[in-house]
């Protein structure tokens, strides 16, 4: 209402990297991320590790929630971080990743500074109380 | 926000720095702290971007538009910095802001800077937010700042109003030329773009809006004397001042028509400057922005006399039970401001 009032709410980027069409679980996410008060992006399918950097870069998110069922987040989750750190956005940005992801390469996702892996089957609150828990400023 | 931080966020922001630039948008949607500080601070290094404004109904092909513009003056050298602002839940206060997924020709170049604001069910304060938001993107140096909005309600009205140029959209068919007249957006259109123009009926769409469009014209402004039809035939002399608002066909998807309408923009903006109109509108333009922010100013220096009084329920209560009435309960809170006016000025 007022000008005045300091009005913060938590903004993620709901993405969907490489050559991967399925997004019914982004969809998922995005939609409990909206009902839970967030303010959701969602970049639409196929996009280059580049553009969702430049999509968490502009958009300022505090969380960049990355979707991918395709098997490549070995190769495409370290080079958006490494373009997250390139415009000094890693820091504050909250790194999830859900979807298909083998347990052997979870603890090489989080080395590489994912905060949590979600797999299949995770309860939607869970998702959303870690953010809200854990988002970085 | 400390005054350390203000200072860093302004120079990054005159540096060229995406991060300092975006973090920036962010303080001034959050009303954080220091946010004040920060416009004030950036005010003076704008005034060099024009700003146009982009509105028509859900599905009218706006986010695609935009990103065509965005392309073509990309590649005529220019600066872009797009906001587009999308609705939120009144409910859950969330949003899912969609616009970005149409961005699909600028990708990976940062000179076009696209940032989603979503309303956040504040009236009148969503357009001091956008407002803010051009002059860091404006501060930032893009030479071209497009502001993106669903044509729906006063609110989004007043968005496309802090524009130089407004674009209205249009889909073919469908009715949507009496839902336009409805909105009360026919008025604030420089430009008219027919867009899906390889759909069936886009010709008479376009002739329907020609036709609104030039009994808007002939109606109130026209030179005395002149009614009904003497005045559509005179106008063309008689308004040679006044932009005559244009109608393009554009198929955004393919990007065909763009060009011209980069071109009737440019049109638009040299006319502006050439008839002073462009310095009127930016002078009210500040006028309303200086009026809104001492009414909201106001309002908050009320709110906290409201309390003092022990909230308005408090103060409702005594209404309801015939102890007062409102107007003077009216006075009471106003009494201590208009005593503390009285003195100042004495």
């Amino acid at each position: 209402m007022s000008t005045g009032q300091e009005q913060r709410t938590i903004r993620c980027l709901v993405a969907k990297v490489g050559l991967d069409g399925h997004d019914r679980g982004a969809h998922v996410i995005a939609r409990a991320f909206r009902d839970a008060g967030f303010e959701v992006i969602y970049s639409g399918l196929h996009r280059a590790p580049e553009e969702i950097v430049q999509a968490a870069v502009q958009e300022d998110v505090d969380v960049l929630g990355i979707s991918i069922l395709s098997g490549a987040h070995n190769t495409l989750i370290p080079k958006v971080i490494e373009g997250l750190k390139e415009y000094g956005a890693f820091e504050d940005t909250l790194v999830l990743v859900g979807g298909i992801v083998p347990d052997e390469d979870r603890d090489d996702l989080k080395a590489a500074g994912v905060a949590e892996v979600f797999g299949p089957g995770t309860p939607m609150q869970e998702t959303i109380d870690f953010v809200r828990e854990n988002v970085r400023r | 926000m400390s005054e350390a931080r203000v200072d860093d966020l302004v120079s990054g922001i005159l540096d060229g720095e995406h991060r300092a630039l975006a973090r920036a948008i962010t303080t001034i949607e959050n009303r954080e702290g220091g946010y004040r500080d920060l416009v004030s601070a950036l005010h003076a290094h704008t005034g060099d971007a024009s700003v146009i404004g982009v509105t028509g109904s859900p599905g009218a092909g706006k986010s695609t538009l935009v990103d065509k513009l965005a392309k073509q003056y990309r590649d005529r050298g220019l600066t872009v910095g797009v906001i587009a602002v999308d609705p939120s839940s009144p409910y859950s206060g969330g949003a899912v802001l969609g616009d970005r997924i149409r961005m699909a020709s600028n990708v990976g170049d940062m000179d076009v800077f696209f940032r989603s604001m979503s309303a956040r069910g504040q009236l009148g304060g969503l357009s001091t937010a956008t407002a803010d938001a051009i002059t860091a993107l404006d501060a930032f140096g893009k030479d071209r700042i497009v502001v993106e909005t669903v044509g729906a309600g006063q609110n989004e009205v007043d968005v496309v109003r802090t524009a130089d140029s407004v674009v209205v959209l249009v889909q073919p068919g469908s009715g949507d030329d009496v839902q336009m007249l409805k909105a009360g957006i026919l008025e604030i259109g420089d430009v008219f773009v027919v867009n899906k123009a390889d759909m069936d009926g886009a010709a008479t769409t376009v002739s329907d809006l020609r036709e609104m469009l030039h009994m808007r014209d002939g109606s109130p402004a026209g030179v005395a004397g002149h009614h009904g039809v003497a005045s559509m035939d005179d106008d063309t002399d008689a308004d040679s001042e006044d932009w005559d608002p244009t109608v393009l066909e554009t198929v955004a998807t393919e990007g065909t028509g763009v060009e011209e309408l980069i071109e009737v923009l440019d049109d638009h903006y040299a006319h502006l400057r050439e008839t002073g109109e462009l310095d009127r509108r930016e002078r009210t333009r500040y006028a309303e922005e200086i009026r809104q922010l001492l009414r909201s100013d106001a309002a908050d220096l009320l709110e906290a006399e409201i309390d003092r009084h022990g909230g308005l329920d408090a103060l409702v209560d005594e209404v309801q039970a015939r102890e007062t009435d409102p107007y003077t309960v009216a006075d009471r809170v106003l009494e201590p401001f208009a005593d503390c006016v009285d003195r100042r000025r004495g």
